[in-house]
């Protein structure tokens, strides 16, 4: 019964044309030198002896080309590698493109990293920080570029609280938007409730905290637990329903917990919130410039920055976790049973797969990770109240996932990136601010209708390793 | 039910099933043999396939009981169980009408979630698994490779990367048959496997169950509408009309029956006395 078959790689996968664009490039920028060469790289005036002189700008001349040059290249770059049609595939397809560049452009990667110890030498920490991020993005790719990236970002900008702070906020979606996605993406359950784990996460840190006095380390799994045990509770009555039902009950359901939050004064203290949540310690050294303080014990000078350094590298870890584990379920039988449900709940029940069991762990696995993140927030904010846990919570964190593409990690991480940055971008155009968001939504989704990047792995091979890419996809599921 | 009880793997005794006013199946009563082919006829709307969904659970009958015995004897009354149970305990595996694969993962993938149960066992429900335990490695290997002999059997080895949504039709009705043998059943409840196959895919279909039939301890119950498949391979008939038993036998018999041949093309009403 065999059945002759075609090569299953897709005939569109986008291949990087290097030579052509630099040929492109080339042309245009010689273009540019005849049209530039006498209106900009010629000057005329009046000389000391009252006649008109010309004075030559090579400098000006040469910038104005080359920056023709570099962009042509680009939008050449992007045209034939069809960026515009599918980013997420061609910066894949741009990865080993530029392997093969690798041939003549290790020497010259190479002496940049060479390069670098002279830079730090010279106190240029953050060019010396690109470079690597340049190497280390051209050589492996986008996610271990952004890893390391995440990695430096506290040492080349040392002294920038407010990037820190920034850097904190958007490593929390991002954990929040891994999170959600075991739920949404793998799971394929609706979930406009999210921020309700968050919650909980938070509370259950903030009062154990502060009435029995755990310390964070006790109180992160004790959380992780409630709100993966709120996760349970919520997914038992939602079990029968599916799609549109299933996100109202949610809604719903997101919307009691905070209700019972600002309802509940004697142990919430209500809309007034938790103020004087204790702060995190290093293993029991606490950020202050007391004696037995951090930077005293290290013998370091006291300085506030320690503590929010301290709060990037844990929210990068928690957030790392996060990503950890999921990526380790989806290889197990347990995450392949949550992607098989995605795709068809009855043919589940009819392979023998206790469908119950297998929703209950995909929002309690979810709800966990929320919780851990909560936590996290109580800790960092110090105070925490019914106002940080609305449903537009949710729906942002829903719109990273959505955006950056159900069921993709990078995706997922580059929405978070690029929404929340974002919106501090545009803080200083406020009025515009949700106008500009909502546009670039909206043009993502008809640009984009599956995400950022809807590309898929299989979690195991017969005989090849290879991405699947997102129009397979779509046409396999219709 | 003239056949030895020791035979009997699949036993439905006096099955209703109402939808309402609706009497789709009316106090049915068949058995079906181990290691033999049982095939359910009727034309549209006899109820066949409500039959097939009380086997498996999707449906409560309204009466009636469906017994099934294990070669080691163990039985398992169906109309008890839930639909996972049946497919997990008493081991039955099922295809459906309009194909339900999993379109958006691969062939492979598929396969392994056939396994699920086994395999979770191994993973030790997820929590050593996570942390990469031989044991559950070794599980999946052998997983692996399972669905590598059932890739091969229906000769989709060199697609196994391949979603299995992206597949040609056929190959689709194909691979849900190897999905449901994956799960090690010992009845495999086939629901008009032939329907939209060319007739070379489905002489090879019926080389197909005819293997499983000879090699593994499945044995299989049939609905179909193609007729060279039902009377090539089946050793038992069973005809349903407007969910009641018309008829049953050996598909030679069958073929000559006034009854079936009524109910399928209609005859003057004194000519078959009912």
């Amino acid at each position: 019964m065999a059945v002759p078959t075609k090569p299953a790689t897709s005939p569109r996968s986008a291949k990087l044309d290097v030579a052509g664009a630099l040929k492109d490039a080339g042309l245009t920028a010689f273009v540019a030198f005849g049209l530039f060469s006498l209106m900009l790289g010629l000057r005329t005036e009046t000389g000391s002896t009252g006649r008109l002189e010309i004075f030559p700008r090579p400098g000006l001349l040469a910038t104005a080309v080359a920056a023709v040059f570099a962009g042509r290249l680009m939008i050449a770059l992007i045209a034939r590698s069809r960026v515009a049609a599918d980013i997420g595939r061609s910066l894949q397809a741009m990865t080993p493109e530029f392997k093969k560049l690798d041939r003549f452009a290790t020497p010259v990667l190479l002496s940049l990293v060479l390069l670098t110890p002279v830079l730090l030498y010279s106190e240029h920490y953050l060019l010396a920080g690109i470079l690597v991020l340049a190497y280390i993005l051209f050589r492996w790719g986008l996610a271990p570029a952004l890893l390391a990236l995440a990695l430096l970002l506290p040492i080349l900008f040392y002294s920038n609280r407010y990037l820190l702070d920034l850097g904190i906020l958007v490593l929390t979606y991002i954990m929040l938007g891994w999170g959600l996605n075991i739920v949404v993406g793998l799971a394929g359950l609706l979930d406009l409730g999210y921020v309700a784990f968050y919650a909980v996460g938070a509370y259950a840190y903030a009062l154990l905290a502060q009435n029995f006095g755990l310390s964070f380390w006790i109180c992160l799994p004790l959380a992780g637990i409630l709100a993966a045990f709120w996760g349970v509770m919520l997914g038992f009555p939602v079990l029968r329903l599916r799609g549109d039902y299933l996100a109202i009950v949610t809604l719903a359901f997101g919307e009691i917990i905070r209700i019972v939050i600002v309802n509940w004064q004697s142990l919430t203290n209500g809309p007034n919130g938790i103020s004087g949540i204790p702060r995190p310690s290093f293993f029991g050294l606490p950020f202050n410039d007391s004696e037995e303080g951090f930077a005293a014990h290290f013998g370091l000078e006291f300085n506030p920055v320690h503590r929010i350094i301290f709060l990037f590298y844990l929210i990068l870890a928690l957030a790392l976790l996060t990503n950890f584990v999921t990526l380790r379920l989806r290889r197990l039988p347990i995450g392949r049973a949550w992607e098989a449900l995605r795709e068809d709940e009855i043919a589940c029940r009819s392979l023998g797969i206790n469908t119950t069991n297998t929703k209950l762990t995909a929002f309690a696995m979810g709800a966990m990770f929320g919780g851990f993140a909560g936590s996290f927030f109580a800790t960092r904010q110090g105070f925490i109240s019914p106002e940080s846990f609305v449903f537009m919570e949710s729906a942002l964190v829903l719109a990273i996932v959505v955006l950056g593409g159900m069921g993709s990690q990078l995706g997922v991480a580059i929405a978070a990136v690029v929404m929340i940055g974002g919106f501090e971008f545009f803080r200083q155009f406020e009025q515009f601010r949700m106008l500009v968001f909502g546009i670039a939504m909206v043009s993502i989704m008809v640009w984009r209708p599956r995400g950022l990047i809807a590309t898929r792995m299989p979690s195991v091979f017969l005989q090849e390793k290879k991405i699947i890419p997102a129009d397979i996809i779509d046409e396999a599921r219709q | 039910m003239n056949a030895p009880i020791g035979e009997i793997i699949l036993d439905a005794q006096h099955l209703s099933m109402r939808f309402g006013g609706l009497v789709a199946v009316d106090d049915l009563s068949f058995a079906a043999k181990r290691g033999k082919i049982t095939a359910i006829i009727g034309p549209n709307g006899a109820g066949k396939t409500t039959v097939f969904n009380c086997i498996t659970g999707f449906y409560q009958p309204s009466e009636g009981l469906i017994r099934i015995v294990h070669m080691d004897g163990k039985e398992f009354l169906l109309e008890r169980l839930p639909d996972f149970r049946i497919a997990a305990r008493a081991r039955v595996a099922r295809t459906f009408q309009n194909i339900r694969l999993f379109a958006g993962m691969t062939a492979l993938e598929n396969l392994l979630v056939a396994q699920h149960n086994r395999l979770m066992v191994a993973s030790g429900f997820t929590l050593l698994g996570i942390f990469g335990w031989p044991g559950y490695l070794r599980a999946q290997r052998a997983a692996i490779e399972k669905a590598r002999f059932w890739l091969d059997r229906v000769g989709l080895s060199n697609r196994a990367d391949d979603l299995a949504g992206a597949l040609p039709y056929g190959a689709q009705r194909r691979l849900e048959i190897a999905r449901a043998m994956c799960s090690d059943p010992v009845l495999l409840c086939l629901d008009e496997p032939a329907a939209g196959l060319n007739p070379r895919e489905a002489s090879e279909l019926n080389k197909l169950l005819d293997a499983i039939r000879a090699e593994s301890e499945a044995s299989i119950l049939l609905i179909e509408h193609h007729m060279g498949v039902v009377m090539e391979i089946s050793d038992h008939v069973v005809v349903l009309d407007y969910g009641r038993k018309i008829a049953e036998g050996p598909p030679a018999q069958i073929r000559d029956d006034a009854k079936v041949i009524a109910a399928y093309l209609g005859v003057e009403e004194e000519e078959v006395a009912r």
